[in-house]
């Protein structure tokens, strides 16, 4: 009897802890739906999606946000550049981060659906091709030599690194990239072989780039790309590979992707925003207001190429239009 | 002589039981049975919706790609421009991880089980068993990252020296097998247990040892328990997905030595969930024909365990 009290006492309990929970949770958004009036203190979802290459810089931009106003909530998913359009022109998405201009076809799509967008380039990106710190005979690769490596002709067939350059041990070639739906992916694509999405694909593929860099890091024959910010963060088990065009090799860096030596592999990063979110909601107005006022210190914070001062010149005035 | 009028219940010839099954029924009984039946039903009915929710986009997929493709075709890549849709390297996968988990977990499970039911002394047991619920309790996820930040850098790589990279199938299936053996341990167990201890004990009567007992009569009496136990492990192992799609790899190759990546049914089911993917588009076909050929595997896994069960079973 005793042991039947004290069950029908505890489940009480824990039913009224649920229910009070519940209940503070409702409490927080109808004070937000309220502070959201008054001007001064702005709340609510942001919903992004997309390029996992543009993802930090959004989340960085977010957190930093968050400081100043704690009741907007901006939330960065990483389903590639072409999956963030999916649903970034079903009207699911607030802003879509983008590491390729969005497709004829994806825009199409949008308009469509009735989703009118406007395209913000948010930084510069010098898209990184990394080995293993353990890695000790490839320093310098040539767009030829990564074309043998990734074109849909190699696959099945080019399976060693002395097929690349006879130059290198014949050791097994691991390869590492990211999936299809990545903008990392269809850039590279088209830079190396010369049109995107054509690659071959007995590869580890990831949208994650933190898959990518954990397989890289992981063995000494294995050769991965994703965007810089991913390589300077793990700049400690990771080593970058210096890109030769035609020029000679040059290494990826702030410098180069904004002078434009580190070609053809320095691209930009688009945020896209969805016009009538951000005419509608407070909190996205407030927060691509914000996003585009401090690009700089946020690109530093992030770790990313900032944009240099005739690029910042743009992106005002297409937030201007926006705005308009 | 004349008695009475009869009262209480109809007459009934003499030596028959009495008949309680035709009384007015109590409504608290009637609604128990009701919400209790509707239960059953229920979970009835969600089985045969899934299998519905699966069967439909399934049969799109199969509409703009043959069976014998499907079945017998060597390259997965769904996804690329160049598109092939051969699930023979994800079955491979599948089966390399469900292979290397259940050759840990079946001899550390059944020796765990063995070990607590006739051997362990009653306070060991008290302990142990709790314990080994424990190792159950371990999210998969957190098993899946163990996988790929200690089992393979670490157990594979530096300390065995095996020609291993991040991901494969053999960390993988360790830490897979590591998983499932709370439940082979503990079903077996279970079946071991319930072997009447007069049986025991005519062995001991005519002479044989321990070993001899458990292995020569409790083991065989136990057998459909135990069966049914690693059937269970094998079906939990086939449909992991965490471990897997954590550190098996992405790369759907048709895998020909433990240390090599691969990717698994359920590896890619999850992989390709999150991404690009709109309804009614191949894509999304190819992730429902995928869980509908998993379903199809581990249903027949349990039909073909049934029946062993079934014939081999001894009722006490």
């Amino acid at each position: 009897m005793r042991r039947t009290h004290s069950l029908t006492a505890v489940s009480a309990g824990v039913a009224l802890a649920f229910l009070l929970s519940a209940c503070g949770g409702d409490n927080q958004a109808a004070a937000g739906g309220e502070g959201s009036g008054s001007g001064e203190s702005v709340s609510g979802e942001v919903v992004v999606d997309g390029s996992s290459t543009v993802q930090p810089l959004t989340a960085a931009a977010g957190e930093l946000y968050a400081e100043e106003q704690p009741g907007v909530n901006v939330s960065v998913a990483t389903s590639g550049t072409g999956g963030g359009f999916e649903k970034f022109c079903q009207g699911q998405t607030d802003i879509s981060n983008a590491s390729r201009p969005i497709k004829e076809e994806e825009a199409a799509i949008c308009e469509e659906n009735g989703v009118e967008f406007s395209e913000l380039r948010v930084a510069t990106d010098a898209l990184t091709v990394v080995t293993s710190k353990d890695n000790d005979f490839v320093d310098c690769l040539t767009i030829e030599e990564l074309n043998t490596m990734w074109a849909p002709e190699a696959e099945g067939e080019v399976d060693s690194w002395s097929q690349v350059n006879p130059d290198f041990p014949d050791e097994k070639l691991e390869l590492y990239g990211p999936g299809t739906d990545s903008g990392t992916f269809d850039y590279f694509t088209d830079e190396v072989n010369g049109e995107e999405g054509a690659s071959r694909s007995d590869y580890n593929a990831s949208e994650d780039d933190n898959v990518l860099v954990q397989g890289v890091s992981g063995s000494a024959n294995a050769i991965g790309y994703f965007g810089y910010t991913y390589y300077e963060e793990n700049a400690d088990a990771l080593k970058a590979i210096e890109v030769d065009s035609g020029d000679g090799c040059v290494a990826p860096s702030a410098e180069t992707a904004a002078d434009g030596s580190y070609t053809p592999l320095a691209r930009p990063l688009f945020i896209y925003v969805a016009d009538k979110s951000y005419a509608d909601k407070e909190q996205v107005t407030a927060f691509v207001d914000y996003y585009v006022a401090n690009n700089g210190p946020i690109a530093e914070a992030a770790q990313y190429i900032p944009l240099n001062d005739e690029q910042s010149g743009e992106l005002e005035s297409s937030l201007g239009e926006l705005q308009g | 002589m004349a008695t009475g009028p009869r009262s209480g219940p109809p007459d009934r010839p003499p030596g028959s039981a009495p008949d309680i099954t035709h009384h007015k029924k109590r409504y608290g009984e009637r609604l128990a049975l009701l919400g209790l039946g509707g239960s059953a039903a229920l979970s009835v009915g969600i089985t045969i919706a899934i299998v519905v929710a699966l069967v439909r986009p399934s049969i799109d997929f199969f509409r703009e790609v043959s069976f014998s493709e499907f079945l017998t075709g060597t390259r997965w890549a769904p996804t690329f421009a160049d598109a092939d849709f051969g699930v023979l390297p994800l079955i491979t996968g599948t089966l390399w991880t469900t292979f290397i988990g259940l050759t840990i977990a079946v001899p550390l499970g059944l020796g765990a089980a063995i070990y607590l039911s006739e051997y362990a002394h009653d306070r060991v047991r008290k302990i142990l068993k709790p314990v080994l619920e424990i190792l159950a309790g371990i999210p998969s996820v957190v098993y899946g990252y163990f996988a790929l930040y200690f089992v393979a850098p670490v157990l594979l790589k530096d300390l065995l020296n095996l020609e291993v990279g991040t991901f494969s199938v053999l960390a993988a299936g360790l830490v897979l097998g590591v998983m499932i053996i709370p439940t082979v341990a503990s079903l077996s167990e279970d079946a071991m247990s319930a072997v009447p201890q007069a049986l025991r004990q005519g062995s001991y009567a005519l002479g044989a040892n321990r070993m001899r007992t458990t292995l020569r009569v409790v083991f065989p009496a136990a057998i459909s328990g135990i069966t049914a136990s690693i059937v269970l492990g094998l079906s939990r192992a086939v449909g992991e997905t965490m471990i897997v799609a954590l550190a098996a790899g992405t790369r759907a190759q048709i895998v020909t030595a433990p240390t090599g990546n691969g990717q698994t049914m359920t590896g890619f089911i999850a992989q390709t969930a999150t991404g690009e993917s709109s309804p009614g588009s191949l894509t999304y076909n190819t992730l429902f024909a995928v869980g509908l050929l998993l379903f199809v595997i581990t249903l027949i896994i349990n039909l073909i365990a049934a029946s062993i069960v079934r014939r081999i079973r001894e009722v006490y």
